[in-house]
């Protein structure tokens, strides 16, 4: 599949927003009202800033961007139009939450629930753009029990590594933080480790006889078009095994530069500032890899022996 | 509505027959021309004379090589493929716009150009890469089965047909109603064998495809095929015509020499003599006289 900047950089960045604004909601839930104003609202603005660029940039692939307010109808049958439901959803608790939880406006009894309603708004939309990809039986590398965790386990990555960076800066740097980042990291290596060794054990069983009736043996003679076609450079993407491969080790490797960072961080807190940003790269490169190893079915009409 | 109807009264579909398509290309063109001035019109074409051309097709034909035992040619088929109208389209239920839907009178499933957002999910949902994205106008393009030609009373009920099976020199192609048990199209399918497109995607194609035949001469000119001698007068004066006029057409292997050939062996005639003639004069002059 061709990895679209716009849908990679969407998925990378409200990831970590929504991982970031559900962790806040946490802080709300469990210690009440914020300890410092400035530190409420520049984390809450990152967040939403955040999922907001995001969401923004998701809509810059659209044909047609205006019209995106048709995508709130369909949520009975498509999860794209779930997603799109409750990720604008979780802005109506969170703007509420940040008023309250940042002492703006005073209601302490309306933290907590404002809170855990963020966190599962945020943690849904995760779910939902997962399930996206997951749902696709078209793509055999995305229609695995594991396509979600990993997107929930990222979200969660990144968007603690972040969290641990506005504390820091504010000063409010504590070791909590740090537990939850280093086992979100845990989980995202160990998920994607599971997930990349699922796919490349599934069984490569459609094969262009099947698809084509035509038996065993068949092979393209003729392509249907004189330039490639739309079908092919949205679904055609290829990538080397041996490029996958390496990108696949690079992307363990930043894991594993973050994971020293997060050591570093108990003798200095400023040491979460290269994680988040190592995190964020190696976010963005699974996701490229996300797509570029997603092989489509319909190539098998377009010359793929077997997917 | 992207939720998909129940059941249709009608499953409207094509049965493409993979036997008798010569790839000609006549139904795409002929698709392409109704369609770029029809429902969700034009089917763009961009930099159509330049080097990188891009178009918008609703039917493409593709080629392919099959191997058959105990010949040393591959065979051709030729393999249109276009929107299989599917009874549970995956393409419709991503859709989050309800652009894409399936109709409860017919089956046929449409994109409104009017509502789509061209977010291309569908495209990436469908297994038979039927949906084709339009740069220039931002939605997604499909077969409608030419929905503006098949209940136009302006024409004459012979040509309400989808343009592709009007087109189609060879009849490869049909149009009818799956529902209908004595529809042309479900006697087809029944009669030849027709059969589904990746049928483990459980997308439930309507569209069906007919395998190519065995081939002419694999059942009509094999010996055990053909009809036995009743042993009659007039059966074996026509059995002893056939031997001596098959044994008469076909020329002795050494019969027939080329010129080359001729000259050849007269060259080798000659300077055999010539060599004898030489080594008989060489004995005659050393003989002792």
């Amino acid at each position: 599949m061709h990895p679209a900047y716009s849908v990679l950089f969407f998925t990378t960045a409200s990831g970590a927003g929504y991982g970031l604004l559900a962790l806040l909601g946490l802080v709300g839930f469990n210690h009440g009202q914020a300890s410092s104003l400035w530190f409420a609202l520049v984390s809450m603005a990152i967040a939403l800033g955040l999922i907001t660029a995001g969401l923004l940039s998701s809509t810059l692939h659209l044909g047609h961007p205006e019209r995106a307010w048709r995508a709130f109808s369909q949520w009975r049958s498509s999860w794209l139009s779930r997603e799109g439901i409750a990720a604008v959803a979780t802005y109506v608790p969170a703007l509420i939450f940040g008023l309250v939880w940042s002492g703006l406006y005073e209601a302490p009894a309306l933290i907590a629930p404002l809170g855990i309603i963020t966190a599962i708004l945020c943690a849904v939309t995760v779910f939902a753009t997962g399930k996206i990809y997951a749902t696709l039986n078209t793509i055999r590398a995305w229609n695995q029990p594991l396509t979600v965790p990993v997107y929930l386990a990222f979200a969660l990555a990144t968007g603690s590594a972040v969290l641990m960076v506005i504390a820091t800066v504010f000063g409010r740097f504590q070791v909590a933080q740090l537990v939850i980042a280093v086992i979100a990291l845990v989980l995202v290596a160990l998920l994607k480790f599971f997930y990349w060794r699922a796919i490349d054990t599934a069984p490569r069983d459609r094969t262009m006889a099947n698809a084509t009736g035509l038996g065993e043996g068949v092979r393209q003679w003729e392509v249907p078009h004189t330039a490639t076609n739309y079908i092919q450079k949205e679904m055609g993407f290829v990538i080397a095994r041996k490029h996958a491969q390496s990108l696949r080790r690079l992307v363990f490797l930043l894991l594993a530069l973050v994971a020293v960072c997060y050591g570093l961080c108990l003798i200095s807190p400023w040491f979460s500032l290269p994680a988040a940003a190592i995190i964020l790269v190696a976010a963005f490169v699974e996701r490229w890899l996300f797509f570029a190893e997603g092989e489509h079915v319909v190539t098998l009409y377009y010359g793929n022996q077997q997917v | 509505m992207t939720t998909l109807p129940t059941s249709t009264a009608k499953k409207l579909g094509l049965v493409i027959d993979l036997d008798t398509c010569v790839g000609c290309q006549a139904c795409a063109t002929s698709c392409k021309e109704w369609n770029t001035q029809g429902y969700s019109a034009p089917l763009t074409d961009e930099n159509p004379r330049g080097t990188d051309p891009l178009g918008v097709w609703l039917n493409r034909i593709h080629g392919y090589e099959v191997p058959e035992e105990g010949r040393d040619a591959s065979r051709i088929v030729n393999f249109p493929r276009s929107c299989l109208h599917c009874e549970t389209p995956a393409c419709v239920t991503v859709c989050p716009t309800g652009a894409s839907y399936k109709r409860a009178e017919d089956g046929i499933v449409l994109v409104n150009p009017d509502t789509c957002i061209g977010c291309k999910l569908c495209s990436w949902a469908c297994p038979y890469g039927a949906r084709e994205f339009d740069q220039s106008h931002g939605v997604m393009k499909k077969c409608t089965l030419c929905v503006d030609r098949i209940y136009n009373e302006n024409f004459e009920p012979e040509d309400r047909v989808p343009a592709c099976v009007k087109a189609c020199p060879t009849s490869a192609r049909h149009f009818g109603d799956f529902a209908d048990p004595n529809s042309n199209v479900s006697i087809l399918t029944r009669e030849r064998g027709g059969y589904d497109l990746l049928p483990e995607m459980d997308t439930k194609p309507v569209n069906k495809y007919l395998p190519p035949r065995k081939r002419r001469d694999d059942t009509t000119l094999q010996p055990e095929q053909l009809p036995a001698s009743d042993g009659s007068a007039m059966d074996r004066l026509f059995a002893w015509s056939d031997s001596f006029l098959t044994a008469r057409a076909q020329p002795k292997p050494s019969a027939k020499k080329t010129a080359s050939e001729t000259v050849k062996t007269l060259a080798t005639k000659i300077s055999g003599a010539a060599k004898t003639v030489a080594k008989r004069v060489t004995k005659a002059a050393k003989k002792p006289t």
